[in-house]
């Protein structure tokens, strides 16, 4: 209301100051110490498990791929279980481009598997975004399918069931080669991907951009009557989810050096949809708690117990949802709110005490 | 003559063989305080819906200050100046009250479509929704998240979002409906001190709310128009009171 802006503009940046709300609000998009950790660990990783690198690249891999569904679904609340549609697309622009020595420069190839699946995104989000809910559901899972589809019969192309093995590419700079034998340089590649990435979408979210895509996810009939062109939002946010779920399945192709129909599966889509759920959505850091856990658990219950290993992880599944809708981290939030004050509170008087 | 904000000609809506709205014309001026009665049913929230273009119409215009915005999609005619608040809140429920209003201030200005620019540097937006939630006395309870909030401040929420838009034509449907008496003038003063300029509607139920607050009464019924007049006249209408004001059990029920 200009009315009241201009009649308490003085006063107005006086209670900005000192309202805690609006403290709260202004400072909400800076960095936390607390945000090195991931990359510190991600770079620790590289020196203290480096018989584990490969199973590393994976893990980056998943991140990516849940940032960029956290991105649909957790800020503007796009329900999806077509995500490796995207994913996929990826995967194999870098696939068949490098299978065919038609381009094999790792950097470049990610920029155009993102153009690749922005499209699809785009193309496929112009029809299915007009819908909502179980119509919604069932379409993204519907694009995914055609797409799986079209892999597999266009096996001329795309190697169809058996994909396309021992993809060349070229070394990172020029300099940096892959070694097949030993995943070093395509962590780091990976890592490196990955912090751009996250970056991106960290500045996205925390825009004004952002805040209207948690407006469309809370409320998309208010956001209608504040004026927001939420098609168009929601349709470009879609898009650069898109994008984002085909640099992670470029990411993929290139660390693994092959790409097969694994890549567009409903498996894959539904096991980033549960990493996301138990990391937590809509909260940035989800996506690398649910990760690393969700691939902690494959890989030791795997050898804990081979045959049937996603049972403890349905265990796992249903007690977040019963007990912890907001996922790992939803549950630390909670926790912090109810006991962290008191713990730091203490922590502080011991420290002060003389 | 004030200048006229809001017209509509021979507005209709059908649902299959239900005619909500039959054949409206309709007048609002510039610093309009109007009132929309009529009993459940009368097609007054309908009404509202064809003038923000939630719903087209059958048949008829909608015409905003001498333009034919009948065609235009709701966000367009909220560009133009049209807002409403809902008969139900519709609020961001899990953020804050400050983001409420922040999000609706950033619609406005433009500044939602930057993606790359931090919401929390732009101070302007802040600072405008600061000093809105102040006049409306909501500045205490701006970090509470609005489902934290007792429901007769959440539908002052629901204003404050409206009036951020910095509307020429304000529909409120039903604004107090909801609230408990006790918290009720909360709303009442709230909307008695809005900008004179603003032309505003008001549906309401309440009597007692319609005549403190309106200088102006229409009675809806069946969806067509059935009355209009000063407070008074419609209160002294014995018509009027026949079909809406004479039902004394209506009123208790929602008292």
């Amino acid at each position: 209301m200009s009315v009241a802006a201009s009649a308490a503009g003085g006063a107005a940046a006086a209670a900005r100051i000192g309202n805690s709300a609006a403290r709260a609000l202004m400072r909400r998009h800076r960095l936390r110490w607390w945000e090195a950790l991931p990359w510190l660990a991600g770079i620790a990783f590289y020196f203290a498990f480096p018989d584990y690198l490969s199973f590393g690249c994976d893990l980056v891999v998943t991140i990516l791929f849940a940032l960029s569904l956290d991105l649909a679904l957790g800020y503007a609340g796009i329900i999806t279980l077509g995500h490796a549609a995207f994913f996929g697309t990826g995967a194999y622009t870098v696939g068949m481009l490098a299978s065919y020595n038609v381009w094999t420069e790792p950097i470049t190839a990610l920029l155009l598997a993102a153009l690749a699946a922005a499209l699809i995104g785009f193309l496929s989000g112009l029809v299915l975004l007009r819908t909502a809910g179980l119509t919604l559901l069932m379409l993204t899972l519907c694009t995914m399918a055609l797409l799986e589809q079209a892999a597999n019969m266009g096996h001329a192309y795309t190697g169809g069931f058996d994909g396309l093995p021992s993809l060349p590419i070229a070394a990172v700079f020029g300099v940096f080669e892959f070694n097949p034998l030993y995943a070093d340089t395509q962590y780091l590649f990976a890592l490196g991907v990955l912090f751009v990435c996250f970056v991106f979408v960290r500045t996205l979210v925390y825009s004004a951009f952002g805040q209207s895509l948690t407006g469309i996810r809370e409320n998309i009939l208010r956001m209608h009557a504040i004026g927001s062109p939420v098609r168009w939002r929601v349709l470009v946010c879609y898009t650069i989810s898109a994008a984002l779920a085909g640099i992670a399945g470029g990411l993929w192709a290139q660390t693994n050096a092959y790409v097969n129909l694994s890549a567009l599966g409903l498996d894959r889509a539904a096991t980033v949809l549960i990493v996301l759920i138990l990391g937590g959505y809509g909260r940035l850091y989800g996506a690398f708690v649910g990760a690393v856990i969700y691939l902690a658990l494959e890989h030791f219950l795997a050898q804990i117990y081979p045959t049937a290993w996603q049972l403890g992880l349905g265990l796992l599944l249903v007690l977040i949802a019963l007990f912890a809708r907001g996922g790992i981290l939803g549950l630390g939030e909670v926790l912090w709110r109810r006991y962290g004050g008191k713990l730091s509170q203490r922590w502080r008087g011991g420290h002060t005490a003389p | 003559m004030t200048e006229i904000r809001l017209e509509t000609q021979a507005l209709s809506r059908r649902f299959g063989a239900l005619v909500a709205v039959q054949n409206i014309d309709f007048k609002l001026a510039a610093g309009a305080r109007h009132a929309l009665i009529g009993p459940n049913g009368a097609g007054k929230t309908t009404f509202v819906n064809l003038l923000t273009g939630v719903l087209p119409p059958t048949r008829g215009r909608v015409l905003l200050a001498g333009r034919d915005i009948t065609a235009m999609a709701q966000a367009e005619r909220v560009k133009l100046g049209i807002a409403r608040t809902f008969q139900i809140n519709r609020l961001f429920r899990g953020l804050s009250v400050l983001e409420n209003v922040c999000i609706a201030v950033a619609e406005r200005v433009g500044a939602a479509r930057s993606m790359f620019y931090p919401a929390g540097k732009r101070t302007d937006v802040i600072d405008e929704a600061m000093a809105l939630l102040q006049t409306l006395k909501l500045a205490e309870a701006a970090r509470h998240r609005v489902s934290e909030l007792p429901y007769g401040r959440q539908r002052l929420v629901e204003l404050a979002i409206t009036i951020a838009l910095s509307p020429k034509v304000l529909l409120l449907d039903e604004p107090a409906a909801g609230v408990p008496s006790a918290e009720s003038h909360i709303i009442l003063d709230a909307i008695e001190r809005l900008p004179e300029d603003i032309a505003v509607l008001i549906i309401e139920h309440d009597m007692d709310v319609v005549f403190r607050f309106a200088r102006r009464v229409t009675v809806m019924v069946g969806g067509a128009l059935f009355a209009e007049g000063t407070p008074r006249e419609i209160e002294s209408n014995p018509q009027v009171r026949d079909v809406y004001l004479g039902q004394a059990p209506y009123r208790a029920a929602h008292a």
